[in-house]
């Protein structure tokens, strides 16, 4: 059999082969050039021309390039494939042989911009992010690994590992937790929707807007004044001293959890709803028959049938969990011991400006997603 | 079948209730800053915003006119004012600051320099002097006074023209379209090859995406903004819409593939049998048949970018010109801590947009979250 395989009939056919997915790919590539530079060549040219025009008002130049950009798309798409066409016309005596041909070549030229911005956006930084983490400062010195040594010894860095795992533990279950109870109350009343918006508002919120409320709502007076944050009056109203919330060394870390968990429960609430309207009747009319009550039926017959979307919910919070930063930076900016991995890290390029450090810990942050990624990935595979 | 939350007037009771509550808890707080933002400056720092509908106990330090324009009345000097600018009600009254409560509204108080001062409820003084006065420092009146709730809009004018909210709402506005609508295109054609066409690689391309939808953003910062540099992008627009274009993708094409490969296969077939390319069956029926995905992840995106600050501060300056509204928020955030007319009307600002959004689009937000997670992803 070896020999076979290099005998010289085989092996012009694998040069057949290599050679003509060559010429497709190369094709493939000089239409991809040829449309993108076409179409953003005539946007530019048409940008240039109204700018001379119309005034100088950033938003209407931000109008403007939505239009142009989304003309340049489908000015891309549209010329690739006239190009492809006239290359191998669909029609003529080799109607077939073009047919296969350009079909070879038409999903990549579909596929081309988004697999070019992927590449540049999100592949390209994973690998550059790596090989910056054993870079120095200026992201351009081969330092090794002493990164990762700095990382290991560092006690900012061990602060917000076990800030990041607090939040991990707390913030997941108690968002799911409270989607669950808000679900199952708001499918029982009569005005459930009207509920579930106002529940689910939070989520149009930024966290730097949610950030503000909640300050507002921690805010504090000295013993004494009256109090204008909520909690703090509630809190002397019962007779206690109010504190200022915020800076109470390891619980402020609950205080901020309280506002991802207030954004949260909406999505969970949301999906977890839909999965129990999913599930079917039957289960829950058997459950009536037997004389279930009500929490019964919640906790041992419904609640086990939608374990897979409680999953689903679980880990998507986490991920957001693993990037939360807006919040920390607003309130405490990571002061009295409330640092989180992704505000340490933003810490280490803009202010401690350590590209190297920086890349560390962000490789920690997707190290971190990592189980999430391969599990999210065989999940989605099972069902293509 | 009887229902089992009808035969029980107690859980129908406690049912709502507890609903009711937990919509209370997740209200309260925006609510609050809503109406925080209307109220009075100066009520604000001193009250709580629950309070903002009754009259408020506040101690007001004022001076009198000055004495050398009293006038002869009867053998006396007198000099006659108000308190007040614009209305309350006096509670108590003093003439130093020590005894600042000392005397009822209607009553008499001796000044240092022989005189007497009256004060009325309504906030008029009379103060009679026994011999010519002179002097330019008028007496100084303390008054504590309940004052009538005062809502204003002027928090928001504040906020608008002078803090730089109005900028900072364009700017938004123009980081936000073209970032929302670029990536709507570009996926909708990938999700078309990866739902319709055949090519090799596509279950690992596919595998790639749902990969790249939890990667960390934090990843990217460092290596763009490097390349940035590189090719002199720097901090524009341009390089911000690229970069939201670029993170939003992974969703996009999910979404859209998720969607457009659950679209009827008889549809698409019958159209080839026509003769009709893949382009053409993009264009004329996958695009239109689309629309509901493609508005869900248009939300999506208009939330996230509009909502964004990590992004924002990296690939934006901070400069008039390019700070948007959730970098300004955090601004005001540090410079004006304790300002809470500023902090809430900015707030408020920021977070009005998305919310109408959120409420004109819940439909199609909830359809998309649904596809997004219940699929698997």
């Amino acid at each position: 059999m070896a020999l076979a395989d290099t005998h010289p009939s085989s092996s012009t056919a694998a040069d057949w082969n290599v050679g003509s997915i060559l010429l497709t790919a190369a094709l493939t590539v000089i239409i991809m050039v040829a449309g993108l530079a076409f179409s953003v060549a005539v946007a530019v040219v048409v940008y240039m021309a109204l700018e001379l025009i119309l005034p100088d008002i950033t938003l209407l130049n931000a109008v403007l390039v939505m239009v142009l950009g989304v003309a340049a798309c489908f000015g891309y798409f549209w010329g690739t494939n006239q190009l492809l066409d006239r290359i191998y016309p669909p029609r003529g005596d080799n109607i077939a042989a073009n047919l296969i041909k350009a079909n070879a070549i038409r999903p990549w030229l579909f596929l081309g911009p988004a697999v070019v911005i992927l590449g540049i956006y999100l592949v390209y930084p994973v690998i550059n992010s790596i090989v910056l983490s054993f870079m120095g400062p200026d992201g351009d010195t081969w330092i090794g690994a002493s990164n990762y040594s700095w990382l290991a010894g560092d006690a900012a860095f061990r602060e917000s590992m076990r800030n990041n795992i607090l939040w991990l533990v707390v913030v997941p279950a108690a968002a799911t937790f409270f989607g669950l109870v808000a679900a199952a109350l708001t499918d029982r009343i009569a005005w459930g929707n009207f509920a579930k918006s106002l529940i689910f508002m939070p989520m149009a919120i930024s966290f730097v807007g949610a950030s503000v409320i909640w300050k507002f709502i921690y805010d504090f007076r000295a013993e004494g004044s009256d109090q204008i944050g909520l909690l703090n009056a509630v809190v002397t109203a019962f007779g206690a001293e109010p504190q200022a919330w915020i800076t109470v060394i390891f619980w402020n870390n609950f205080f901020l959890m309280v506002i991802l968990i207030w954004i949260q429960t909406g999505f969970a609430m949301v999906i977890l709803s839909a999965a129990l309207r999913g599930i079917p009747e039957e289960t829950v009319e058997a459950a009536i028959i037997d004389g279930a009550s009500p929490f019964q039926i919640f906790m041992r017959i419904k609640v086990p049938q939608i374990w897979g979307t409680i999953a689903v919910v679980w880990t998507t919070i986490t991920i957001l969990v693993l990037k939360v930063f807006d919040i920390v930076l607003a309130m405490t900016n990571g002061q009295w011991g409330s640092q989180v991995l992704a505000n340490y890290m933003f810490d280490w390029m803009f202010r401690g400006l350590d590209f190297g450090r920086a890349s560390t810990i962000a490789l920690v942050i997707m190290a971190m997603v990592l189980p999430i990624m391969v599990w999210n990935i065989r999940e989605a595979r099972k069902d293509m | 079948m009887e229902s089992a939350v009808g035969s029980r007037p107690a859980l129908w009771w406690a049912v709502n209730l507890s609903a009711l509550l937990l919509v209370v808890i997740w209200t309260l707080p925006t609510f609050g800053i809503l109406v925080s933002s209307f109220r009075d400056a100066d009520q604000l720092a001193v009250s709580g915003w629950w309070t903002a509908l009754v009259q408020s106990e506040r101690n007001i330090i004022t001076r009198a006119q000055p004495p050398v324009e009293a006038v002869e009345e009867n053998g006396a000097w007198v000099l006659r004012g108000n308190v007040f600018e614009d209305g309350g009600e006096v509670r108590a009254f003093g003439v130093s600051s020590r005894a600042p409560t000392d005397f009822q509204p209607g009553e008499t108080a001796e000044l240092r320099r022989d005189g007497t001062v009256r004060i009325e409820a309504d906030g008029s003084y009379e103060i009679v002097y026994s011999q010519q006065p002179d002097g330019k420092r008028g007496q100084r009146l303390f008054v504590t006074s309940l004052e009538n709730p005062k809502f204003t809009t002027e928090n928001y004018e504040t906020v608008l023209f002078s803090q730089g909210l109005g900028q900072s709402f364009i700017n938004t506005l123009t980081v936000t379209i073209p970032a929302t609508v670029i990536p709507i295109l570009i996926a909708a054609y990938a999700a078309y090859a990866l739902a319709w066409m055949q090519f090799p690689g596509r279950a690992l391309l596919l595998a790639t995406i749902v990969g790249l939808l939890v990667v960390p953003l934090q990843m990217s910062l460092i290596p763009l903004l490097r390349l940035y540099t590189d090719i002199g992008i720097g901090k524009s627009f341009i390089g911000i819409w690229l970069a939201h274009t670029g993170f939003g993708l992974p969703l996009a094409i999910y979404l859209l593939r998720n969607y457009i490969a659950g679209l009827p296969r008889e549809i698409i077939e019958s159209a080839r049998v026509d003769g009709a390319s893949d382009f053409d069956i993009f264009r004329k029926i996958i695009l239109p048949l689309s629309f509901p995905a493609l508005a869900s992840f248009a939300i999506f995106q208009f939330l996230w970018v509009w909502n964004d600050l990590l992004v924002a501060t990296v690939f934006l300056g901070n400069n008039e010109e390019q700070l948007v509204l959730t970098g300004r928020l955090r601004e005001l955030l540090g410079s004006f801590g304790g300002d809470w007319e500023i902090l809430t009307a900015s707030a408020f600002i920021a977070i009005f947009v998305p919310i109408l959004v959120f409420f004109a689009m819940q439909r199609y937000l909830v359809r998309g979250l649904l596809a997004g997670s219940v699929k698997g992803g």
